[in-house]
């Protein structure tokens, strides 16, 4: 599904590299989780996957089902499945959450030869995603994300998530900001969204988030790269350590190129 | 990277109105003088006390200077050399579409407005003014049936002389400004409408200017009042060619309500803008004010303005009778090297009125768009009140805004409001949006939709579509 091959990105015009050469498989069916402390380079790997004009990628490839994705714009990337949940997600007043998700829809629908759906059946349509999240309907017609507390604006990110159904999930930090009960219904959600044919990646800073959302592997980023991969264990045993353990952990592998 | 490109490929097609039209024009001097205004009048015809009116406002005009105080740098027209009068040499005078030269009604096919009432859109009368004059007016006579009267100016002039000479200059009077003193000296036509007293004219009214000719400036006069207890809505619609140089349009636009009346105006100003580097546009300086003559009467403007190399504008309304109700719901948006001044003046005098401003201001490129308002409450203005709401939307780091909210309360009863706030479209909005599958064009479209549709709302379903299409266009491929 994706395959980063020695990843490197900087910010666009400004030559600060962030992304050191991330290498990374993610194939169908599975879930990964990358944990890392803060400024590691997370939410960067995941805007980068998306298609940020924010950073240029210097160095390396990123495959997506079996191809480069390099030079698609991020609504191409978009329409081919891949979907990121923000760690931020954006304002935009004025645009109702219904007017975006059914443009979204459509568009993404159009893009794969899917037929469109009218203002009724998409009532209809997202109405039972609704559900999914147990998200209050008034949500429907609010601006998006405006206005919206923190933990309502993940929620609404999952929300975007089932309407649009997408084959790559990148859930940047989604169980910050959400209260206990909302991270278990959240979480529930994402393991109804996630099946055979499509792939979640998850990025957190807990472990706590895997409690409810299992991953088969485990990656810890640390200075723009994945310094160390495994399974869930991973998890428990840097909960555990602390990310000071791995810091030394990379210097013994060598930080100098 | 892509930003810059969508923004490059887009600027070819995209003012799609600046066609000409082959037509041949009567000879007409250019220049100013009493004879050249003294001419216009004998080419329409007029009776002697319009002729006056004009002789008047002329003198009045050599005596004024051009005003300088708004936000906007231009070079001033060259009035000696400017064509005050342009008219399709076709007998302008019409009482039947087969006599419209086929060039003309071709014309307004291709600006998407048929005058053929069979195919107008459903309960829209249109006056069609291409240059100076009008050209055809439908659904004449359904409207005559309701008592409403809608023609030009310079029919009014010949068929109601006393409505045109009571209410004519009574609320702009020819010495106001500078461009409405010229406009009393020289306009050329514009629409007429009188709603006679309980009556609600039974269809959207809407008047198409066309600026065809190169070298005429365009002073059009519009006039609508409505008697007690009557209602009307009203639409002008505005193109123009693209050509090199700058051309001016100059109008007045009067509105009288009296007790109980409502006039609702709305214009969808799209003229020429000029191009990239300023090349060209019009110089759009009109004067348009409402008097709000009558108790409990309303006046409300809804503007779209997106044309024009340089706008300078303030619909105004003042509000007289007790209780009036006067509204300016305003989106501007200026793109490339296009300036605005524009907004209002509410002016409060009998009791109890109030006024609501809501202006949304656009700007793109290298343009320069500025919100200037006043808000007046006379002594006599018991318990007016004022809601002002200014907000402004940059795209791209090149273009600026402004907003000069002017106040004055000479009553302490008084209430004023105001609020304004300034935003970005950010390049973390427009990703947002992308990511989620919509192209960047129609993000920047959702975004400014978004931004304006408390103001979109009040245009008359029949053009909103319209006006939805034309910001998609204006701003496609803005982002910078
Ligand atoms: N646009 C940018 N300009 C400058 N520095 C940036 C930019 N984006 C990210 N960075 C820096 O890159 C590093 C990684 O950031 P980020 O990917 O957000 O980390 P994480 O999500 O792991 O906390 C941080 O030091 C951050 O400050
Ligand atoms: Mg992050």
């Amino acid at each position: 599904m994706l395959e980063l091959k020695n990843l490197h990105a900087e910010v666009e015009g400004e030559g600060i590299e962030i992304l050191k050469g991330v290498n990374l498989k993610v194939n169908k069916g599975e879930i990964h989780a990358i944990m890392g402390p803060n400024g590691s380079g997370k939410s960067t790997l995941a805007k980068v996957i998306a298609g940020h004009p924010e950073y240029e990628v210097t160095g390396g490839d990123i495959i997506y089902k079996g191809e480069s994705i390099l030079e698609m714009d991020p609504d191409e990337r978009a329409h081919a499945g891949v979907f990121l949940a923000f760690q931020y997600p954006v304002e935009v007043p004025g645009v109702t959450n219904t007017t975006l998700l059914r443009e979204s829809y459509n568009t993404i629908a159009a893009s794969r030869g899917r037929e469109e759906l009218d203002p009724l059946e998409f009532d209809d349509y997202i109405r039972e995603k609704l559900d999914l999240v147990e998200m209050n309907p008034d949500f429907l017609e609010r601006s998006v994300n405006t206005g919206f507390s923190g933990g309502e604006k993940k929620r609404n990110e999952i929300f975007q998530m089932a309407v649009l159904q997408p084959t790559l999930s990148l859930l940047d930090e989604t169980d910050s900001g959400l209260d206990i009960d909302a991270l278990r219904i959240v979480s529930e959600g994402i393991n109804k969204l996630h099946g055979e044919e499509d792939a979640v990646v998850l990025i957190t800073h807990y472990q706590r988030l895997l409690n409810y959302i299992v991953p088969d592997h485990v990656h810890v980023m640390l200075g723009g790269k994945i310094v160390k991969s495994g399974g869930k264990e991973l998890a428990f045993e840097l909960e555990e350590k602390g990310y000071d353990w791995l810091e030394s952990l990379a210097k013994v592998n060598g930080e100098a190129k | 990277m892509s930003e810059t490109k969508a923004l490059e490929s887009m600027i070819g097609e995209e003012y799609k109105y600046g066609f000409t039209t082959d037509v041949e024009y009567e000879d007409f001097p250019k220049g100013i003088n009493e004879d050249v205004v003294r001419l216009i009048s004998e080419k329409k015809n007029e009776p002697e006390w319009m002729t006056e009116f004009r002789l008047k406002a002329y003198r009045a005009w050599t005596e004024m200077e051009e005003p300088s105080w708004f936000n906007a740098t231009y070079e001033k027209p060259k009035f000696d050399t400017l064509q005050f009068y342009s008219a399709p040499k076709n007998k302008p005078k019409l009482n039947s579409l087969d006599e419209v030269d086929p060039n003309i009604r071709e014309t307004y096919e291709k600006l998407g407005i048929p005058l053929d009432e069979q195919k107008m859109l459903a309960g829209v009368a249109v006056d069609a003014v291409f240059d100076s004059v009008s050209i055809f007016t439908t659904f004449k006579e359904k409207l005559a049936e309701a008592g409403v009267i809608f023609c030009s100016i310079s029919e009014a002039v010949q068929d109601y002389p006393e409505l045109v000479k009571k209410y004519m200059g009574s609320v702009v009077p020819a010495r106001d400004n500078f461009y409405a003193a010229l406009n009393s000296a020289v306009f050329s036509d514009g629409s007429f409408c009188y709603v006679p007293k309980d009556t609600i004219c039974p269809m959207e009214l809407s008047t198409y200017f066309r600026i065809n000719n190169m070298n005429s400036g365009q002073f059009e006069r519009t006039l609508i009042i409505a008697e007690e207890n009557s209602h009307v809505s009203y639409l002008e619609g505005c193109t123009a060619p693209m050509f090199d140089e700058h051309q001016l349009h100059a109008a007045v636009v009067e509105l009288v309500a009296l007790d109980n009346a409502e006039i609702k105006y709305s214009t969808i100003q799209n003229w020429y803008s000029g191009d990239e580097e300023g090349r060209g546009g019009i110089y759009n300086f009109v004067t348009k004010r409402g008097a709000c003559r009558g108790k409990n009467s309303k006046i409300s403007w809804t503007q779209l303005e997106t044309g024009s190399a340089v706008t300078l504008k303030y619909p105004s309304v003042i509000l007289q009778g007790d209780n009036s109700v006067g509204e300016f719901f305003s989106v501007a948006v200026t793109n490339k090297r296009q300036q605005a001044d524009t907004g209002t003046k509410m002016i409060h005098i009998g009791k109890n009125t109030k006024s609501t401003i809501i202006s949304k201001g656009i700007s793109a490129g290298r343009s320069d768009n500025s919100y200037r308002g006043q808000v007046k409450i006379s002594k006599k203005a018991d318990n007016a009140r004022n809601y002002s709401q200014c907000d402004s939307m940059l795209i791209g780091q090149t273009c600026g805004a402004h907003t000069f909210p002017y106040i004055e309360s000479a009553n302490p009863t008084g209430k004023i409001e105001h609020e304004a706030t300034t935003s970005r479209v950010g390049e973390d909005q427009i990703f947002y949006l992308q990511q989620r599958g919509i192209s960047e064009d129609d993000a920047i479209s959702l975004i400014v939709n978004g931004f304006c549709k408390e103001v979109l709302k009040e245009l008359p379903m029949e053009f909103a579509v319209e006006a939805n299409k034309l910001l998609g266009i204006k701003l496609e491929g803005s982002v910078g």
